[in-house]
C-alpha cells in the first residue's frame, strides 16, 4: 500500500450505454478517475451502479451488442486503450492490465488442466514453448500459496476448492507482472475465513511487486482494510472521492453517507434500530431528474431536482487527499458528520 | 425460563452418495448435521451462523420437515414432529413458516402477489375468498408495501420488495417461529438495513420466534439474542450475543469474528487477525475427533486428544455451551 503519486491509469470522461428493449441504460455516466502506482483504489457502490461495466470497459470487455462506449478515454502508458484495434489490445490484457474476476468456479475452464491454462498466459505474451512455461507456473502457484504446486499444475479446476480456484486465478493475473491488476469482487464468492486468507495475499502481492490494484466490491469492510482511496459509485455516476480514512471518518455525500451508515457493525450499541436509506436505487432506464440520489437523500433542496451535479473538489481542513464530492450540499453533510461526532464525544 | 417453543435434540441429517451397492445400501454418507441441539423460546431470536457447508441450513430445513431426519428429534410444544408424514405435518406448519434466500426464486413468477398471499389461507383452509383478500392486504401493509399492488406480478418488484412479499407470505398463517434462511443476504447494503428493521419490528408486534440462518455475523448481532456457531456439521459453541461477541470461547468462533472485515479503516490498520490455515474439509470425509483440529490455532496446547476425540457441547457458565477440549 502506499502510492508514489504516479499516475498508472487515467480514466476521463468514460460513459457506456446499453440499449436494451426497456430503452437506453446509461450504466456509466461520465466517470473520471485515475489510479497511482502501487495503490489500491477501492469502487464501491450497489448492485446495478455501474462499477462492474467501468472495469470492463477499461479493458475493452464490454459486449456489443448491446453495449457501446459512448465517449471517454482510458489513458494508460500515454496511449489510449478505447483507440486500440483488437490485437494490440490483446498485448496488453492479461499481461501489462490483468483481471481477477467474483466467480472462481466459472471463470476457469472445466476441460482444461490448471497448467494449461496458466502456461497459456505465457505462451501467447512471452513465447514460451509448454516446458518452458511449467516452472514458472508452478512458481506463480507457490507465490499464492497453493500446497504442492506441482500436483496442482495437473489437477482440473473442480478438483480444488473455492478459495484455491481464487489463487490460481490470482496467480494467472500476476504471471506477466502486470502493471495494473483489476479486481473485480474477488472475495465476494467465498467464505469470510477463505476471505481473510486472500486479501492477505493480495497486500503481500503488492508489496513485493509494486502492483496498482483497482479493488471492485460492495463490501464496505473490504474496502476499509485494503483501500488507501475509494471512489464511491451511484448510479452510473461517481458521488464521491476521497481517501479511505477521510470517507469512513466525514463523508461528504450523502449517498456514502447512509451507505456506511446501514452497514450492521460488529461493535457498538446492537440494540438500536440500523440506519437505512428510504426507497429503492433507480430504474438506469428511467432515472429521476437532476441528481439521481435526489429521491433518496435527507439533504435535498429545491435545485436538486433541476441540474446533475458534477464532480467538484471540495474544502476539507482535515482531508489527507483532494475531496471530490457530486453534491451541492457537501458542506452541510459534512457539517452534520461533525456535529454527530462532537454530541458523540460530548456524551462519553 | 420459560418452556421452550421448539426443542432440537441431537438432530442429524446424513445424505447418501455415490452408488447404491447389491444391498440396497449407499457406499458412502455425507453428515451434513450431526448431533445438534438447541433450544428456541417464545419471542426469541437464535442465530445460526457458520461458512458454506457447515449444515446451517439443511438444520433448518430438517427442523420444519423439508428433509426428514435421519436422527434425533424435533419438538414443538412437546409434540414430536421428526417423523411425520407431509399429512401430518400439515396443522404444524401453520405454526412454523420459513423466509427463503434468494427472493427471485422463492416466489412463483406466474401468480399474482395477491394469489401468492392468499395461497396459504386456501390450503390451510382459513377464511373465505372475501376475508383472504382482506388479510392480504393486512398483509402488504404490514411488510410496507402498497396494498395497490395486489395484482402485480413478482418481477414488477426489486428484490428488496420481493423479500417484504416473501416475509407477507410467511406471516399469512400468524405462525409462532419464523425460520429465516440467509434472508437478507442477497440484498444490497441499503436494502439489508431496511428489511433487517421490518424483521425486528414484526418480531415485537407479532412475538415471533426466529431462528435466523446466516453466515454475516454483523447482522446476526443486530437481529438475535442467542447465536450458535456451527462447523462442518455441529454445532461448537452457543451463547448470549454480547458474550459471544465480547469473548468467543471456542477458537473457531474466535477466528470467524477475527477475520471479518469491520467497515472502519482505523480499527482494520491496528488490529491482529487470526488468519486460518486451509481451506473447510468436506463433510464426505470429515477429520478424525475434533473436526476442527487441522485448522485449530490452539491445538497444540492440547494436544493428541483433538485428533482422537470429539469434544462434546458442554455447559460452561449459565447460558454458554461450548465444544472444545481446551475449556473443558
Amino acid at each position: 500500500m502506499g502510492s508514489s503519486g504516479n499516475k498508472v491509469l487515467e480514466v476521463k470522461n468514460l460513459s457506456v450505454r446499453f440499449d436494451t428493449h426497456q430503452g437506453t441504460v446509461r450504466a456509466v455516466d461520465d466517470v473520471s478517475f485515475h489510479l497511482d502506482e502501487g495503490e489500491t483504489l477501492g469502487l464501491v457502490g450497489e448492485s446495478g451502479s455501474g462499477k462492474s461495466v467501468t472495469n470492463l470497459a477499461l479493458l475493452g470487455l464490454i459486449p456489443n451488442p448491446p453495449g457501446v462506449i459512448d465517449s471517454g478515454q482510458v489513458l494508460f502508458e500515454n496511449t489510449d486503450l478505447l483507440k486500440l484495434p483488437i490485437d494490440k489490445m490483446r498485448q496488453i490484457r492479461g499481461n501489462r492490465i490483468s483481471m481477477i474476476f467474483q466467480d472462481p468456479m466459472t471463470s476457469l475452464n472445466p476441460l482444461l488442466t490448471i497448467e494449461q491454462q496458466l502456461a497459456e498466459v505465457l505462451e501467447i505474451h512471452r513465447g514460451m514453448s509448454k516446458r518452458e512455461a511449467r516452472p514458472h507456473c508452478a512458481k506463480g502457484l507457490d507465490e499464492v500459496g497453493i500446497p504442492s504446486p506441482e500436483k496442482a499444475l495437473d489437477s482440473y479446476p473442480h478438483e480444488l476448492s473455492g478459495g484455491m480456484r481464487q489463487r490460481v486465478m490470482i496467480a494467472m493475473a500476476l504471471l506477466c507482472e502486470p502493471k495494473v491488476l483489476l479486481a473485480d469482487e474477488p472475495t465476494t464468492a467465498l467464505d469470510v475465513t477463505i476471505q481473510a486468507q486472500i486479501l492477505e495475499l493480495m497486500s503481500k502481492l503488492q508489496k513485493d511487486h509494486g502492483t496498482a490494484i483497482m479493488l471492485v466490491t460492495h463490501d464496505m469492510g473490504v474496502v476499509a482494510g485494503q483501500a488507501d482511496r475509494v471512489n464511491v459509485m451511484y448510479a452510473g455516476r461517481l458521488a464521491e472521492t476521497a481517501s479511505t480514512t477521510d470517507l469512513f471518518d466525514r463523508p461528504m455525500h450523502p449517498y456514502s453517507k447512509g451507505l456506511l451508515e446501514s452497514v450492521p457493525r460488529l461493535f457498538g450499541d446492537a440494540g438500536d434500530d440500523l440506519f437505512s436509506v428510504p426507497g429503492q436505487p433507480p430504474d438506469l432506464a428511467d432515472l429521476p431528474s437532476g441528481c439521481a440520489f435526489q429521491p433518496r437523500c435527507s439533504f435535498v433542496v429545491d435545485s436538486c431536482a433541476k441540474a446533475r451535479p458534477n464532480l467538484t473538489p471540495q474544502a476539507d481542513a482535515a482531508a489527507k487527499t483532494d475531496r471530490l464530492v457530486a453534491c451541492t450540499e457537501a458542506e452541510r453533510v459534512l457539517a452534520a458528520d461533525l456535529a454527530a461526532k462532537n454530541s458523540a464525544g460530548g456524551a462519553s | 425460563m420459560s418452556e421452550a417453543l421448539l426443542e432440537v435434540r441431537n438432530l442429524a441429517k446424513h445424505f447418501p452418495i455415490g452408488n447404491v451397492g447389491i444391498t440396497g445400501r449407499p457406499h458412502h454418507w455425507l453428515r451434513a448435521v450431526d448431533d445438534v441441539s438447541f433450544n428456541l423460546n417464545r419471542g426469541e431470536s437464535l442465530g445460526l451462523v457458520g461458512e458454506s457447508g457447515c449444515g446451517k441450513s439443511t438444520t433448518a430445513r430438517a427442523v420444519i420437515g423439508l428433509h426428514k431426519p435421519t436422527a434425533g428429534s424435533v419438538k414443538l410444544e412437546g409434540h414430536e414432529l421428526a417423523h411425520l408424514s407431509s399429512r401430518e405435518w400439515l396443522p404444524y406448519r401453520q405454526r412454523m413458516q420459513m423466509i427463503f434466500q434468494d427472493p427471485y426464486a422463492s416466489l412463483d413468477p406466474r401468480q399474482t402477489v395477491g394469489s401468492i398471499l392468499k395461497e396459504p389461507l386456501t390450503i390451510h383452509k382459513i377464511g373465505k375468498p372475501r376475508d383472504r383478500r382482506l388479510r392480504a392486504l393486512a398483509l402488504l401493509d404490514a411488510v410496507g408495501l402498497n396494498p395497490r399492488h395486489l395484482n402485480r406480478y413478482p418481477h414488477e418488484f426489486s428484490g428488496g420488495q420481493r423479500q417484504r412479499i416473501g416475509i407477507a407470505r410467511a406471516l399469512a398463517l400468524e405462525p409462532d417461529i419464523l425460520i429465516c434462511d440467509e434472508p437478507v443476504s442477497a440484498l444490497d447494503v441499503s436494502i439489508q438495513a431496511q428489511v433487517i428493521n421490518l424483521l425486528k419490528e414484526l418480531q415485537e408486534r407479532f412475538n415471533l420466534a426466529y431462528l435466523f440462518i446466516a453466515h454475516d455475523l454483523a447482522v446476526v448481532r443486530h437481529l438475535c439474542s442467542r447465536v450458535a456457531v456451527m462447523y462442518l456439521g455441529r454445532v461448537v459453541e452457543v451463547a448470549e450475543r454480547d458474550e459471544l461477541f465480547q469473548s468467543p470461547a471456542h477458537p473457531y468462533t474466535r477466528a470467524l469474528l477475527s477475520a471479518i472485515p469491520h467497515a472502519d479503516p482505523v480499527i482494520e490498520a491496528g488490529r491482529e487477525r487470526i488468519v486460518l490455515e486451509g481451506d473447510v474439509p468436506s463433510p464426505h470425509n470429515p477429520p478424525s475427533g475434533c473436526t476442527f483440529h487441522p485448522r485449530c490455532p490452539e491445538r497444540e496446547r492440547v494436544g493428541e486428544r483433538c485428533s482422537s476425540e470429539a469434544p462434546l457441547l458442554v455447559e460452561k457458565d449459565g447460558s454458554r455451551f461450548s465444544a472444545c477440549h481446551l475449556t473443558d
